[in-house]
């Protein structure tokens, strides 16, 4: 048994009743107006503001509509509730609009009930633009609106806040230091791009040095990078296993995976979230039984999983996924997006913090967006594999390598966590990262906020559960200074909208303390404290995270 | 309700009834209701269902042998060979070192030579000392810089959409777009010369696919009739089948251009929707470079949706897609690398921006390319043994033998030959490579030759007879 292993904690408390009914309720109400508001839209009662397809209107809608409204309002809205779900094409579509080209409508009115009715409202929770380094703290352009979230004008005011948003886990999103005056360098040297893919002669010396970096780091045979994190994924798999081959996917992992184990044209199974004991029934089903109908065996088992669960703050059960692994002869694909350089003593991901010799999984994948500041992914694993995919890939075939400066800065960052600069900066880092996580995540639970996931995790989930809490969350953090991450439906389940917070090592303790500070406060405002579960134990080994405790 | 429960005399009289009954019928219905019995508590009907034991089960795992991950590459592999052998130091510009040999460069897609200009490196830096170099999330997420907003409205600006939308790499954009909108079910036709990136779009939006012959737009009409008799046929579902018709502008495998005025004119006829591909096209045709639109003069409105990729001419990385709001804006949550993927570099944004800058202050630079084009395709033309494939004011020309065997291996083998003489000489030069399994439709072996605006006529000429020379030391060998 690894050592890790005693220390693997991890927690994701019930949901509290009353704030599972409340929630479906808020979605219920939330649902209802939006159709009597999209009624009153097909009828011209309200202005459609959202831009749709062009319409030619009919003269007789008013008419029409006025009648309908008076007479049979109340029986046609329940008729088109209960309609919703089955009937792909709005009534009112057919046979009031007719479309200026004869096209079939590009959309149907159904697939945006959600984006119009109810994202819209707390549309300004998201993609916020900033206008500085997305570092510890970032300056955000405030944003005005004026028709109630459709449109959104950009205003000179600046928000300076703390940034519990970004994947900064190291803190390498820098401006300044060692890593950006090689990148200057690098740039001058070679200028942005190579233009050409890594077999039509765009594969330069820097990324060379790159990939032999990576392979060093990682402590695998041999690596090579794609200049996205997401087509990583979605451009290496479907070199990897291909018809009457299966994979095991992880059913939360990310899209990117989901897309990419779609493209290899394999069978795909979903197995719970982190539940050994499924994986291990499913496998043995599928190796017992082969594939479906011809019983023919499978040609390769390929288990798909996360280092860490970007959604969930939970860590991947390595030492069991490898046992299970090692039983029934399948291929480990293991995506440290969220964990390359934000686990382990070394900053090596889930292998390290495991203690697991990274040779033992078959193929190691990662981005170099999070804690290297940086963008682009990596695969590394034998040299036979590395090889089939220099010469197979879709990634290395059909699209340039990676620019030369995003390249220098994985190179500068990585060096800086080896170690191989001559300072104690990296494992600096790597300790403060760590600390920092430990902490934040003890005080939450003590607060009484119900919080998800691995004691270890850089990324912490905080439960808010109510529609309206969501944005209310959002917006009050902002206004104290505070700049998070909120997720609901459907990047989670309906009821488990959630805040989400990235630690960094460029946090000090005293903005996790302010930043606790700011949650706290919104956390009473919005009576967020739903926890009712005894404050975990592992807290009272972290000796460091006691002490600042008591001062408190 | 009272004539369920009989009264108490309707009991007598049942009672009755029973006793006066003739034995058989009693008997026959004492043997139903015992057959019924025997019925609901029998087993249910099974045939040939093998329970294994778990000993059994062991073994079957024990037996199973997966196949190996990935099949051995040889170690002289011809792709390993050029990657290993050939070490690029420095800025792939129109002169490279490989080596320590400096050579000139026909082989990086570099069109309007922005690879090393000055003022775009200028810019990225400035960016660098505001942002840093990585974005650290995805653009819902903290991720969108003011630099991002900056050039998606610039883009906009500049092929006169109303909106366009940033990647932040070129193969996802296109990959993306298409399955934002089709969906299971819908039609997409497509010529079968396109690109790998859109092969991959298509299969990712799980949609019907018809392709038709390359640039044969008799075969797409004949397609598109046929769909319009199984639309009569089932005119139910044809109410909420989109239609959608997707192009490249220059076509990365032929570098030949699409007709593109025919192919709004069956746009209309048969209510399809139009994206073109623009990767080799944007930037490159048109007098201000604005793309295959500019090219035929035909309105950009006319086309449903534009994507190009900022790789090729423009010098940058990244992609865009770009076309009405009430389209594009559609891909900000539809668009699978756009959600989910962390944005463009901000520095490599400013470079872009910088690039737009340069080629709309020089406009010239798109006839001196085309004058390079069509200088390059008539003299490639002119060499024994060898045939260019494409149009001749395409950036990219196809060079391929003239009379291929029908082994691709060694046709392979001959241009690879060919590119090393090249080489040698002071030319670089690449076969083109594809996923010779995997591509919807493969063209002939081919070297790939880039046209860089910057390349002056005598260099040209040098070239030119560097590739003559190296075609026949190789042709001459071989033959």
């Amino acid at each position: 048994m690894p050592t890790g292993k005693k220390t693997y904690w991890e927690s994701f408390e019930e949901t509290p009743l009353y704030a599972a009914i409340w929630t479906y309720l808020g979605y219920g109400l939330l649902v209802l107006v939006g159709h009597i508001r999209d009624f009153f839209r097909n009828i011209g009662l309200e202005r459609q503001k959202s831009c749709t397809e062009p319409k030619l209107p009919n003269s007789n809608l008013w008419v029409y509509g006025s009648i309908l409204l008076s007479e049979i309002s109340a029986l046609y809205l329940y008729i088109q509730m209960l309609e919703y779900y089955d009937l792909p094409k709005c009534e009112q579509d057919d046979t009031n609009c007719c479309y200026i080209t004869g096209f079939v409508p590009l959309y149907q009115s159904w697939e945006s009930f959600y984006t119009r009715n109810l994202y819209r409202r707390i549309r300004d929770c998201w993609n916020r633009p900033i206008c500085s380094v997305a570092g510890a703290t970032m300056d955000i352009m405030a944003r005005e609106t004026h028709d109630h979230g459709w449109n959104f004008n950009l205003t000179d005011k600046k928000i300076h806040v703390m940034n519990f948003g970004s994947y900064n886990y190291l803190g390498f999103a820098e401006n300044e230091g060692p890593c950006k005056d090689a990148v200057e360098k690098v740039t001058n040297e070679y200028g942005i791009t190579a233009c050409g893919s890594r077999q039509e002669l765009g594969y330069l010396d820097i990324h060379k040095e790159l990939d032999e970096l990576i392979a060093q780091y990682l402590g695998v045979e041999a690596a090579m990078t794609v200049p996205m994190g997401f087509a990583t994924n979605s451009m290496n798999m479907p070199c990897l296993v291909g018809k009457g081959s299966l994979i095991f996917s992880d059913e939360l992992n990310h899209a990117s995976l989901v897309l990419g184990s779609r493209l290899t044209g394999a069978t795909i199974r979903t197995y719970k979230h982190n539940d050994i004991n499924d994986l291990e029934k499913k496998l043995r089903s599928a190796v017992v039984h082969g594939q479906p109908r011809n019983h023919r065996p499978w040609k390769k088992i390929l288990i798909v999983v996360e280092g860490v669960y970007s959604m969930e703050g939970s860590i991947v059960n390595l030492p069991e996924v490898l046992r299970l692994k090692k039983k029934y002869k399948a291929y480990v694909y293991l995506d440290e997006a969220h964990s390359v350089g934000a686990m382990g003593p070394h900053g090596r991901g889930v292998v390290d913090y495991f203690g697991i010799d990274p040779k033992e999984i078959d193929i190691m994948m990662g981005t170099f967006t999070k804690s290297f500041g940086s963008s682009g992914g990596y695969i590394g694993g034998t040299k036979k594999l590395i090889n089939h995919l220099r010469c197979h890939s879709h990634a290395s075939v059909y699209s340039p390598t990676m620019p030369p400066p995003v390249a220098q800065q994985i190179i500068a960052s990585m060096k800086i966590i080896m170690g191989l600069d001559g300072t104690g900066e990296g494992m600096r880092r790597i300790e403060q990262l760590k600390e920092n996580c430990r902490y934040f995540r003890r005080r939450l639970h003590e607060m009484g906020f119900i919080i998800y996931g691995n004691k270890d995790s850089p990324v912490v989930p905080l439960l808010l559960f109510m529609p309206a809490k969501i944005a209310a969350f959002s917006r009050e953090c902002l206004k104290r200074g505070l700049g998070t991450v909120v997720v609901g439906f459907p990047a989670t389940p309906i009821i488990e909208s959630r805040a989400r917070f990235c630690l960094s090592a460029a946090h000090t303790r005293e903005m996790v303390d302010k930043a606790l500070d700011v949650i706290n406060e919104v956390g009473d405002l919005l009576k967020l404290k739903y926890s009712r579960m005894e404050l975990p134990q592992w807290c009272e080994d972290d000796k460091n995270a006691n002490h600042l405790v008591q001062q408190h | 309700m009272m004539a369920i429960i009989p009264a108490t005399w309707d009991m007598y009289d049942m009672f009755q009834a029973v006793i006066q009954a003739p034995a058989y019928h009693l008997i026959f219905e004492a043997l139903l209701i015992i057959w019924i019995f025997k019925l609901m508590f029998s087993k249910a009907y099974a045939p040939n269902k093998t329970i294994l034991t778990e000993k059994e089960k062991e073994e079957l795992i024990q037996e199973w042998q997966p196949e190996p991950l990935v099949p051995d590459v040889p170690d002289d592999h011809p792709v390993l060979q050029a990657m290993n052998n050939n070490i690029i130091s420095g800025r792939p510009d129109k002169v490279m070192v490989i080596n320590g040999k400096s050579v000139v460069n026909m082989a990086s897609l570099n069109f309007l030579g922005l690879l090393g200009d000055e003022s775009i490196e200028a810019a990225a830096q400035k960016a660098l000392s505001k942002y840093g170099v990585g974005s650290c999330g995805p653009r819902g997420f903290y991720g969108t810089m003011d630099v991002h907003l900056e050039l998606e409205e610039r883009l906009a600006k500049f092929m006169n959409c109303e909106e366009a939308i940033l990647y932040s790499y070129g193969f996802a954009t296109i990959a993306s777009a298409i399955p934002a909108y089709s969906k299971r079910g819908d039609v997409i036709f497509v010529d079968e010369g396109v690109c790998f990136a859109i092969q991959k779009g298509l299969i990712a939006s799980r949609s019907v696919i018809k392709y038709f012959k390359h640039n044969d737009m008799d075969d797409l009409e004949r397609l598109c009739i046929e769909q319009q008799k199984e639309d009569k046929r089932v005119p139910k579902k044809a109410k909420v089948t989109r239609r959608f018709l997707v192009v490249e502008g220059l076509y990365a495998k032929h570098g030949d251009i699409c007709p593109l005025p025919k192919l709004v004119e069956m746009k209309w006829k048969y209510k399809l929707r139009i994206f073109v591909e623009e990767s080799f096209s944007f930037g490159v045709l048109g007098d201000t470079g604005r793309g295959v639109t500019e090219h035929y003069g035909i309105n950009i409105d006319e086309i449903d949706l534009m994507a190009a990729c900022l790789e090729n001419a423009i010098g940058g990385a990244g992609g865009f897609c770009c076309g009405k709001k009430y389209i594009v804006d559609h891909q900000r949550l539809s668009g699978l690398g756009y959600c989910f993927s962390a944005s463009l570099p901000p520095m490599l944004a400013s470079g872009a921006i910088q690039s737009l800058n340069i080629i709309i202050d020089d406009p010239g630079m798109f006839g001196k390319l085309r004058n390079n084009c069509t200088l390059i395709h008539e003299k490639l033309s002119k060499i024994e043994g060898m045939r260019v494939v494409g149009d001749p004011v395409a950036p990219i020309k196809h060079f391929s033998l003239s009379e291929p065997s029908d082994d691709r291996d060694l046709d392979n083998r001959s241009l690879e030959k060919i590119t090393q003489e090249a080489m040698q000489r002071g030319l670089a030069l690449t076969p083109a490579r594809y996923l010779e399994h995997e591509e919807h439709n493969l063209p002939l072996p081919s070297i790939r030759i880039a046209v860089n605006v910057k390349l002056t006529e005598e260099e040209i000429d040098t070239c030119i007879n560097i590739v003559a020379d190296s075609c026949q030391a190789v042709l001459s060998k071989s033959s």
